[in-house]
């Protein structure tokens, strides 16, 4: 299946997807040490988000989150790429200076999609490939 | 969002990968909130110096950056006294940390003056109906405001790819329909110095993001109350414009603020009476950094007396250069006159309990971000509490 979306941060990228309703903020939510949700009251809690196609509503909280996502990045613990309903500019920011595939903008049905579905995001043709198992 | 034929082509990377991604970033923030095109910026001021607060991650960011910066650019505050940090009680650990961060953003072409008050050290960085792209909430208040000239509260990242292209989103402040009055605001008080931090802790917290238009029959705020003023309500709320009939600039024509507030003296004395100096164990000013002005006032009520407390005097470098008999009068009491940074910034600040200032917007930062209480004081009282009067 193939779905349009927008390119907030270019890049090209596939993984297992990890869903979440939950809105992230990096700092505080995600320990940048290991890549796992240590937030209790979060719906990921204890999940890895490395090298996952992180599909989530959007960021909140702290700018310093940007940053976050760039040192996940330069230890290998960041999401292959990310998908948000909508892009706000934490998550934007930290997508870019990091190199991670983000785009946004599409229906929020992406937020059904199974967990280990693989994804594929392709921000610069602006389309999202779900692989689903037959 | 519409790019010319040349903001393509450093899109698309023409002009290599650093302004590629500085240019995303510009698009991607004009996508998110509207904006039509990008504006030149005639200068940039960058949030994220403190090591405290960009830590490890933003350090390593900020130093792969290749490239100059197209336009004036300065930084905020650091997190310690760029020269003088072992007297401020900063680990050597944060020291070499935060130099390491000063250093990667001289490499870019930024001027190293660490200040929240650039529009007190550069007459040429702002005038009015300039776009600017600063970061610090209370130098884009007083841009806004006081100046006339037209920001948003940039982020690091943001500001910092404003700098290297040059150029801002068009959106926000940038345009006139965001800068219409939104609360008339009556307050019917004599006010003097810190009243109007206090004034600016109250309004903020009630009109959040909104534009407050102020009308104070028989006030004449000076340019550091002014300051004072915008600097609480982007700290209490996050105020980024707001006027003063017959003294700040106008707003634009059309529309009527949509709620009044009304305050009076009792209110003020309300904001003493709940942060009182009670149990304070140090006693800072200069939050926003001190004009020469106020360094004078400083030095006046000092004069010929020792501190029995740690009273920190925070300004920017340049203007302790320029005023530096003050800033000996004022050490000669055992005070610290400390540049580059300031209580709300800096580690050095956690060790104390509770900490005395004439400032509302230190007010509102020092518990959350520093662990440390506060209360508030005029000028005159803080400077007793330093000196063992109270």
């Amino acid at each position: 299946m193939e779905i349009k979306c927008h390119r907030v941060a270019s890049g090209c990228a596939r993984g297992p997807a990890l869903v979440t309703l939950d809105a992230i903020s990096f700092l505080g939510n995600v320990d940048a040490a290991t890549g796992t949700v240590v937030d209790p009251a979060h719906e990921l809690f204890g999940q890895c988000i490395a090298g996952k196609v992180l599909i989530f509503p959007g960021g909140k909280g702290s700018t310093v989150g940007s940053y976050v996502i760039y040192q996940l990045k330069k230890k290998g613990l960041a999401p292959a790429a990310m998908i948000n309903i909508r892009s706000e500019p934490i998550v934007a920011v930290g997508a870019i200076i990091s190199g991670i595939p983000l785009v946004d903008r599409v229906g929020e049905e992406i937020l059904q999609t199974e967990n280990g579905t693989v994804v594929e995001v392709d921000a610069a043709g602006e389309r999202i490939r779900i692989f689903r198992e037959d | 969002m519409y790019l010319s034929r040349e903001e393509e082509a450093v899109y698309q990377g023409e002009r290599g990968e650093t302004l590629r991604r500085m240019m995303e970033i510009l698009v991607a923030l004009g996508d998110i909130y509207g904006a039509e095109r990008l504006v030149p910026v005639k200068s940039v001021q960058i949030a994220g110096v403190s090591y405290k607060n960009i830590g490890e991650a933003g350090l390593e960011w900020i130093s792969d950056l290749q490239g100059k910066v197209a336009v004036p650019s300065i930084l905020n505050p650091a997190g310690m006294d760029l020269c003088r940090w072992q007297e401020m009680g900063v680990s050597e650990d944060f020291a070499i940390k935060q130099q390491q961060t000063i250093e990667a953003y001289r490499r870019l072409g930024i001027t190293i003056d660490c200040t929240c008050t650039p529009y007190q050290i550069y007459q040429g960085l702002a005038g009015p109906g300039d776009h600017l792209a600063w970061s610090e909430s209370s130098a884009v208040s007083y841009a806004n405001s006081v100046i006339g000239a037209r920001t948003n509260r940039e982020g690091g990242p943001s500001a910092l790819a404003a700098a290297l292209v040059g150029k801002t989103a068009l959106y926000g402040y940038h345009l006139d329909e965001n800068r219409l009055p939104t609360h008339l605001v009556e307050v019917e008080a004599d006010l003097r110095g810190s009243d109007y931090g206090a004034l600016g802790f109250l309004v903020g917290r009630i009109v959040k993001d909104g534009v407050p238009f102020f009308r104070l029959p028989g006030q004449r705020p000076s340019l550091d109350e002014l300051k004072a003023l915008g600097a609480a309500m982007a700290a209490s709320g996050s105020v980024a414009l707001y006027y003063v009939q017959d003294v700040t600039p106008k707003p634009p024509t059309g529309g009527q603020p949509e709620e009044t507030l009304h305050l009076d003296r009792k209110e003020i004395d309300e904001v003493y009476a709940r942060y009182q100096a009670e149990g304070a164990d140090a006693v800072a000013l200069g939050c926003p950094h001190c004009s020469a002005e106020e360094l004078e006032r400083i030095a006046g009520l000092l004069q010929g007396q020792k501190v029995q407390k740690e009273l920190w005097v925070c300004t920017a470098r340049k203007i302790a250069q320029a005023n530096s008999a003050l800033v000996a009068a004022i050490e000669e009491s055992g005070a610290h006159v400390f540049c580059d940074t300031c209580m709300v910034v800096s580690p050095a600040t956690e060790r104390f309990s509770r900490m005395l200032t004439s400032s509302g917007k230190a007010l509102s930062y020092l518990p959350g971000l520093a662990g440390v209480k506060a209360g508030l004081g005029s000028l005159e009282d803080c400077i007793d509490a330093a000196l063992g009067r109270r």
